[in-house]
């Protein structure tokens, strides 16, 4: 197992195996029916509490035991296991919880810090990279609870990143004012190319998973090539990286110089709310979610599904195009090509993770940015590969899309006890309308 | 065969679906399992076709226990089944669908069709089934997909078969065709037991009849009970069938359907040339066999497409071409016939449900934002104008009953003033408690000035609420009588015979239901002392 540092990811166009098990049923779905992947969105947004968190447990064991698998102590004890199998054990146990203990040290609190100033830094941590994935899995969970599967908050996330970016560097304007351009720049970048797919699903039918799979490739193009250019690129440098974001542009760092965590942090947690608000109670919200539940009596209750679409969609990329500005008017203060990393495919899973509901999507972002933050001290003091973090995620979401597995594995019982089986209603040849 | 049942039980979490239930299939002899829907009686037939494994009690064949794994060994032991909805492969010939799963294979494991089509042929003939071995499946009316259904029971050597509501998706005249065939079947010895919640049927053909509610059997009766007397035992209570109505007062027409044309993407006129109008303060009722244009016709006249050539006025306003907002706001209230998918969401709870089409008005919006207590307040008043049977308005709509997931689509599309109801198949699965409400609520806004239009494709419902009939075949009105008509004829116009002829027909040659409306139209006679027709081995509290 290859030990690379996590941020950029090598290659931030295409999804960690995680995410692609969870893309591919929906890929041979027709829109606009109650298909295959709506269901499969359904049931993942519709298991219990108790699961999520079954879910990471069990995917924190067996990441334990690709630990103990990992490490050379336990494979060198590992070829005498028949004669003393204690020390296999042992070793082992020491393996993983040093490892887990570095990666909680790394997360939330480490205790082997002189100050607590600096013991309490990996929260911070932990908060900071939670930003961009609390505010792209919002908007993902707005278009899930809508029944639109946006796998774009990749290329939403760089298109707000370069709107955000360009406002920043290239105009001087007063502080307050040149931030909050920059804020309804990024907003209007991320909600401009979710708008793309949300129009072509509307008026052509086109599958929102395939369109947006394709605009987060042309988004990691088009950030590459606009780097490239004079207007983008830091005067003197050849790499592709924009003049820094000035003061007047950047979000005020929360904790003083000490620590990375910004307002974006705040942004993310007024987004949390704000979706609470228009999910719950605002008439909006409610036909998003009567659109996403059962678009066909939705259209017959007379809630235009077709508007639906597009604007949810412009709703999703707002969020994430907010998630880019967080990256370059906060933790990087300046635009390159790797400006969304991973944060578009991760916050897929943050999103189901959290059931798309917004304290959710907080709680699940926060763990996320821990595991990440973590992974690297885990890596830096017991040698552990962070490849492990990465394993761990993918599990989450892979036990999350199989409740039934967890619930087996627990003994939980099945939370729709069969009833009665379902009075049938004779549906002979019954038409669905175009 | 002789096939007994003893102290059958299922439970599912705390519902028990069949409790103790005893139950005794004579040889050749057609044994009618009555019930309303949720009754138990899928369950338990579900349990003697080996699909469930029963809690407690045994199966006894010809008088020896037996236990059925699955749904191999009940064939195995002389047990077809015909599921209400058709286990056929649509794309596969009826040779093909009969042998699936226990092909003749002959070298090398080849697949012997012309066996396979010897043996379609030879159960054919048999019993005069007209049976195309070579036909698709999907070529066939439902009709006689039915027959290829029961080719392939018989095929496996079915000596019980089993018929789980099987006209529900026929004409009257393929219903004749079906009981004249179970007849056939009876005289050749195989026994028949026969699921169904409609009385007529069942007093036409039955030998024998076992009534079902929650899970228990409740009595047996002979078919020469009165229908009330078995809508009684069924219910559990006195019903009254048929809905109490005074004569209709039609006032001026307000609802102008011209020259509707809608052709569908395969090019299929869908709708041709309809037009009809209908006055305040009358119901017409739709008639026709699932699939001939009523589904369209009801969807173009709410907005949710679009016709090719026409017009709908409502007022003297023109609706089509104008988006599904602004029909519901033009005073058009909207039953669908499918409303688990289209008429309530299911996952939204009962509140939620009740204000889908107003949520954006007062008094439930101010603005964007909603008034969760105007919509609870709403909810409350609702449920309890319509009795709608729930726990709390918070509940989900897929915890409710067909019928009470009814009673919330009603009561959301009469809470608003109306200017015409259009009510698609509105009591399809429910329950005859549920019935009545529905017909009497329906009846009740036709009384209030309504002009109604009532989709459906139960004779027996048409005839209950029509004041006026018209019969669609093949997207084509080729009838419009007057309610009260002749089953009979009706069922022939389903079957796009035109009027002068089906009157013609009809008088020569009567249905076995036909019959009965004759029987049921003439003055009852009292019943006659000394015979007890209907016994009541217990009785629920």
């Amino acid at each position: 197992m290859s030990s690379h540092t996590p941020d950029p990811l090598p290659d931030a166009a295409v999804p960690p195996p995680g995410q692609t098990g969870v893309v591919g049923p929906t890929t041979s779905d027709e829109p606009g029916q109650p298909d295959g992947g709506r269901r499969i969105l359904h049931e993942m947004l519709s298991s219990s509490w108790l699961v999520s968190l079954l879910a990471i447990v069990l995917a924190l064991i067996l990441g334990g035991l690709l630990i103990a698998a990992a490490d050379p102590e336990v494979q060198a004890a590992a070829t005498y296991f028949f004669s003393r199998p204690m020390d296999t054990i042992s070793a082992a146990w020491t393996a993983v919880s040093e490892a887990y203990a570095a990666l909680f040290a790394g997360a939330i609190y480490d205790p082997r810090a002189e100050t607590f100033a600096r013991a309490i830094r990996p929260l911070t941590e932990t908060l900071t990279v939670a930003t961009p994935l609390i505010l792209a899995g919002l908007g993902l969970g707005i278009g899930f609870r809508a029944g639109l599967f946006n796998i774009g908050a990749q290329g939403q996330i760089i298109l707000g990143g370069i709107f955000a970016g360009y406002i920043g560097f290239a105009f001087h304007l007063p502080p307050g004012l040149h931030l909050l351009l920059c804020v309804i720049g990024a907003a209007l970048g991320g909600a401009l190319w979710a708008g793309i797919a949300g129009v072509l699903k509307a008026r052509t039918g086109a599958h929102e998973v395939i369109v947006t799979i394709m605009l987060n490739n042309i988004a990691v193009y088009l950030v590459a090539y606009l780097l490239s250019l004079d207007a983008f690129q830091r005067p003197g440098s050849n790499n592709p990286v924009s003049p820094p974001i000035p003061d007047s542009a950047a979000y005020p760092l929360l904790l003083g110089s000490g620590y990375r965590l910004h307002a974006g942090f705040l942004v993310a947690l007024l987004a949390a709310w704000f979706t609470w608000w228009l999910m719950e109670r605002s008439t909006i919200g409610f036909r998003w979610r009567a659109v996403g539940s059962n678009p066909h009596a939705a259209r017959t209750a007379g809630i235009s599904v077709n508007s639906a679409y597009v604007w949810v969609m412009l709703t999703a990329g707002a969020f994430a195009g907010l998630a880019g500005s967080a990256q370059v008017l906060g933790t990087e203060r300046v635009l390159t090509a790797g400006v969304a990393a991973s944060y578009g495919f991760d916050a897929i899973t943050v999103a189901l993770l959290g059931r798309s509901k917004p304290l959710g999507t907080v709680f699940a972002g926060i763990l996320f940015g821990a595991l990440r933050a973590g992974g690297v001290v885990m890596q830096a003091r017991t040698g552990t590969p962070i490849d492990i973090v990465l394993v761990v995620q993918s599990l989450i979401v892979l036990f999350i899309a199989a409740p039934p597995l967890v619930r087996a594995v627990f003994r939980l019982p099945s939370p729709d006890t069969p009833r009665a089986p379902k009075p049938v209603v004779p549906v002979a040849a019954k038409e669905v309308s175009a | 065969m002789k096939l007994e049942l003893q102290g059958i039980t299922k439970t599912f979490g705390s519902l028990v679906a069949n409790d103790h239930i005893d139950l005794v299939v004579e040889p050749g002899e057609i044994h009618a399992l009555l019930g309303e829907n949720g009754a138990g009686k899928s369950t338990l037939m579900n349990v003697l076709y080996g699909l469930y494994d029963p809690d407690d009690g045994r199966i006894l064949v010809d008088d020896v226990p037996v236990t059925f794994a699955g749904p191999g060994d009940a064939m195995g032991a002389g047990i077809g089944m015909v599921h209400q909805h058709f286990m056929l492969v649509p794309v596969f010939t009826v040779a093909e669908n009969v042998v699936l799963g226990h092909e003749p294979v002959r070298g090398g494991g080849l697949i012997d069709l012309p066996e396979a089509r010897r043996r379609v042929k030879e159960i054919s003939d048999r019993f005069g089934f007209h049976v195309d071995p070579d036909a698709y499946i999907e070529d066939l009316p439902v009709g006689v997909q039915q027959r290829v259904e029961i080719i392939k029971a018989l095929s496996r050597q079915a000596k019980v078969l089993i018929l789980d509501e099987p006209t529900a998706v026929l004409t009257p005249q393929e219903t004749d065709e079906l009981i004249a065939i179970m007849r056939q079947l009876k005289e050749s010895g195989t026994s028949i037991v026969f699921i169904t919640h409609k009385l007529r049927e069942v007093r036409a053909v039955a030998d024998r009849i076992t009534v079902i509610r929650r899970g228990k059997v409740v009595g047996t009766a002979e078919p020469s009970s009165s229908e009330t007397e078995l809508a009684s035992l069924m219910v559990g209570r006195s019903v009254e069938l048929g809905v109490a109505r005074s004569e209709a007062v039609p006032g001026e027409v307000t609802v102008q359907v011209r020259h509707l044309t809608v052709i569908d993407e395969a090019g299929v006129r869908q709708i041709d040339d309809v037009s009809f109008d209908v006055a305040r303060g009358e119901i017409v009722a739709i008639a026709g066999v699932q699939g001939n244009g009523q589904t369209e016709l009801t969807e173009v006249m709410l907005g949710l497409q679009a016709p090719v050539a026409g017009s709908v006025q409502l007022d003297g306003v023109e609706l089509v071409g104008r988006p599904v907002r602004d029909v519901l706001n033009a005073g058009l209230g909207f039953v669908p016939e499918d409303r688990s998918t289209d008429g309530v969401i299911a996952d939204f709870s009962i509140a939620e449900n009740l204000i889908l089409d107003l949520h954006r008005y007062e008094p439930f919006a101010r603005g964007v934002a909603l008034r969760p207590a105007a919509v609870r307040e709403n909810a409350e008043k609702r449920i309890a104008e319509f009795d709608v049977r729930t726990g709390s308005i918070d509940a989900h709509a897929s915890t409710l009953s067909g019928g009470n997931q009814q009673k919330v689509v009603l009561a959301r599309e009469m809470s608003r003033p109306l200017r015409l109801l259009i009510a698609s198949q509105p009591t399809r699965g429910l329950d005859v408690g549920s019935i009545e409400f529905v017909h009497s609520r329906i009846v009740q806004e036709r009384d209030n000035g309504t002009p109604v239009i009532i989709v459906s494709t139960e004779l027996d419902e048409v005839l209950a609420l029509a004041d006026r009939i018209l019969v669609m075949y093949r997207g084509r009105i080729v009838g419009d009588v007057p309610g009260g008509t002749d089953r009979d004829v009706l069922g022939l116009m389903m079957a796009g015979v035109p009027l002068d002829d089906a009157v013609r027909q009809a008088a020569e040659h009567h249905t076995t239901l036909g019959e009965l409306d004759l029987e049921v139209d003439a003055p009852e006679a009292p019943p006659t002392p000394g015979t007890a027709p209907t016994t009541f081995p217990q009785e629920e509290l």
